[in-house]
C-alpha cells in the first residue's frame, strides 16, 4: 500500500478552500456486519457539517481503495457521484474484516524567492486558463505571466503558487512546509472479525475493541499509533449521527492516554463518526518541518 | 411554559384588574428583548434566529423577525439553512417570501437585542416563540406566553438563547 498523493483538485480543493473547519468527511456503510460472504455493502461518501446528512459536497468514489481481509486489494462497484454524495458498492466475498476508504498525503506551505512569497500546493486555485495545469507558473519563469497566478479576487492569498515540493527552486529561502497525512477508513465484517494489517507509518487506528463488535453499554477501547508506536495525547472527537433529531451536537472530545488508548462511551446505539488528529515534527520529507495527521472512521454501535 | 413569569412590578391580581378595566388607557408599545449568548467553541458561526407569535389557543403564526445570512448567494445561498429553524419553518416560515420587509435581517453577534412587537395584535393570549440554530452548534426553542395588552413575561434558553423578555 502506498500513499497516493492526490492533487488537491475537484471536491477536496473546494472543501479545503472553504474556511469552515467542521466540514466533515465521512463514509457511511449500509451495515458494518454481514452474515455471509455472498453479500454487498453499499457505502455513501460525502463532506458535510452535520452527520450523516449529505448536504454539502460529494466525495468521488474514485478515491476509494478496498482491502479484503487477506490484505489483497479489491474493487469498488457501481460508483456514482451525485450532487451531494458519492456512493459505491463492495462485494464482500471473503470472510473477515474489510478495510474500505482512502488516504492521502500532501505537503503544503510557503517559500520565498527574491523576497516574494510563493505557496506550495493546497488551498486556492491557480488563476490560469483552462489549458493550464494546476500550479503552472514557475518562480524562475518570466515574472509577468505569474504575477496574477492564484490570486483570487480579494482572497488575500499569496499570488504565487507551485504544485508540489519538487517545483521549489534551489534558490528558495524561508521554506516553511507542513506535511499532512489523512486517512478515512471504515471496517465491514463478514462472519468472524479479523484484524486489518497496520503499516507502521503515520497515525493509525489499532482498535482494542473490534470496530465491528461495539455495543452501546460497553466502552469502546481504541489504541492509536504513530509510526507504529502507541501515541499519547491524540485528540479524539466522537460525534453521533442523527443530529437533526437532537438539540445539540453531543460531540465527545477525548485524548489518548500514555498507552495510546482511549475509552469511548456510547450514549445511544447508532452510527458514530470518530476523528483522531495529531501533530509532530517528523515529516517524511526533509524540507517539511511539521507533520499533521488525521484518522477518521465511522462506527456502528448496536443496542445491547 | 413554567419558566414564564409575570413582571414583579405589580401584584398579579391588581395587574389583571387594572388592565382589564383600564381598556381606554393607550397601550404602550410592547417589545421583546432577546439575548444571544456567547458560546465558547473553536468554530463559531452566528445563529439563525426566528421570532414569531402564535395565539395561545392555536392558530396562524406571525413572524416578527428573522435573522439569517441574507447576503450569501451562489451554490449554497443563505436561505439553504432556514429549514434548520425547524419549528419556525413548519409554522409558516416555508410560506414566507424572503427577504421580507421589516422581518428579515442579517445574523447578529452575541448580545442583547430589542425588537418591537406588532402593535395591531388583537387583545388576547399569545405565545412568543424564538428559535435559534447555529452552524456546527445546537438548536433551541424558547416559548414565552404573554397577553395583549402586554404585561411583562420572560423565559430563558440554556444553550443557544439567553433571556427572552417581553415588556
Amino acid at each position: 500500500m502506498s500513499f497516493r498523493t492526490l492533487l488537491l483538485a475537484g471536491a477536496l480543493s473546494c472543501a479545503l478552500a472553504t474556511p469552515a473547519l467542521a466540514h466533515r468527511q465521512w463514509l457511511l456503510p449500509s451495515t458494518s456486519t454481514l452474515a455471509s460472504t455472498g453479500e454487498y455493502v453499499t457505502i455513501d461518501a460525502a463532506i458535510s457539517n452535520d452527520l450523516f446528512y449529505p448536504d454539502h459536497f460529494a466525495i468521488d468514489p474514485a478515491q476509494v481503495s478496498v482491502w479484503a481481509p487477506d490484505g489483497t486489494s479489491a474493487q469498488i462497484e457501481n460508483p456514482a457521484k451525485g450532487r451531494y454524495r458519492g456512493t459505491f458498492d463492495v462485494a464482500v466475498n471473503k470472510a473477515g474484516t474489510w478495510k474500505i476508504g482512502m488516504e492521502r498525503s500532501a505537503i503544503m506551505g510557503t517559500f520565498k524567492v527574491d523576497g516574494q512569497e510563493w505557496r506550495v500546493g493546497g488551498r486556492g486555485r491557480p488563476a490560469g486558463g483552462p489549458g493550464m495545469a494546476p500550479g503552472v507558473g514557475m518562480p524562475s519563469g518570466p515574472a509577468p505571466a505569474n504575477a496574477a497566478n492564484g490570486a483570487g479576487p480579494g482572497s488575500g492569498q499569496p499570488p504565487r503558487m507551485v504544485a508540489s515540493v519538487a517545483d521549489i527552486p534551489a534558490n528558495a529561502t524561508d521554506v516553511a512546509l507542513t506535511e499532512t497525512l489523512s486517512r478515512n477508513f471504515v471496517y465491514v465484517t463478514a462472519g468472524e472479525p479479523t484484524k486489518p494489517a497496520l503499516t507502521g507509518k503515520g497515525l493509525e487506528f489499532d482498535p482494542v475493541t473490534h470496530p465491528d463488535s461495539l455495543v452501546q453499554n460497553e466502552d469502546g477501547r481504541f489504541r492509536f499509533l504513530i509510526d507504529g508506536k502507541p501515541a499519547a495525547g491524540v485528540k479524539i472527537t466522537v460525534v453521533p449521527g442523527g443530529k437533526k433529531y437532537r438539540e445539540a451536537e453531543e460531540a465527545q472530545e477525548l485524548t489518548t492516554g500514555a498507552d495510546g488508548t482511549v475509552a469511548v462511551k456510547w450514549p445511544v446505539a447508532g452510527w458514530y463518526w470518530l476523528n483522531a488528529s495529531a501533530q509532530d515534527t517528523k515529516p517524511s520529507d526533509k524540507r517539511a518541518s511539521t507533520r499533521r495527521m488525521a484518522f477518521t472512521t465511522t462506527l456502528e454501535v448496536v443496542a445491547p | 411554559m413554567k419558566s414564564s413569569s409575570l413582571t414583579p412590578a405589580l401584584p398579579l391580581l391588581a395587574t389583571g384588574a387594572v388592565l382589564t378595566l383600564g381598556a381606554a388607557t393607550p397601550a404602550l408599545a410592547a417589545s421583546v428583548t432577546v439575548t444571544i449568548p456567547q458560546v465558547k467553541v473553536a468554530e463559531y458561526h452566528r445563529p439563525y434566529v426566528a421570532g414569531w407569535i402564535e395565539p395561545a389557543a392555536g392558530g396562524d403564526a406571525r413572524t416578527v423577525f428573522l435573522w439569517y445570512d441574507v447576503k450569501k448567494r451562489g451554490n449554497e445561498p443563505g436561505t439553504k439553512w432556514l429549514a434548520d429553524l425547524r419549528t419556525w419553518w413548519r409554522k409558516g416560515g416555508r410560506g414566507l417570501k424572503l427577504p421580507a420587509d421589516g422581518l428579515s435581517g442579517a445574523t447578529r453577534a452575541p448580545g442583547t437585542y430589542t425588537i418591537p412587537i406588532p402593535s395591531n395584535l388583537p387583545k388576547g393570549q399569545y405565545v412568543f416563540k424564538i428559535e435559534a440554530a447555529r452552524e456546527t452548534g445546537g438548536r433551541e426553542l424558547v416559548s414565552v406566553p404573554f397577553v395583549v395588552p402586554a404585561r411583562g413575561a420572560s423565559a430563558a434558553g440554556h444553550t443557544e438563547l439567553g433571556a427572552v423578555t417581553i415588556r
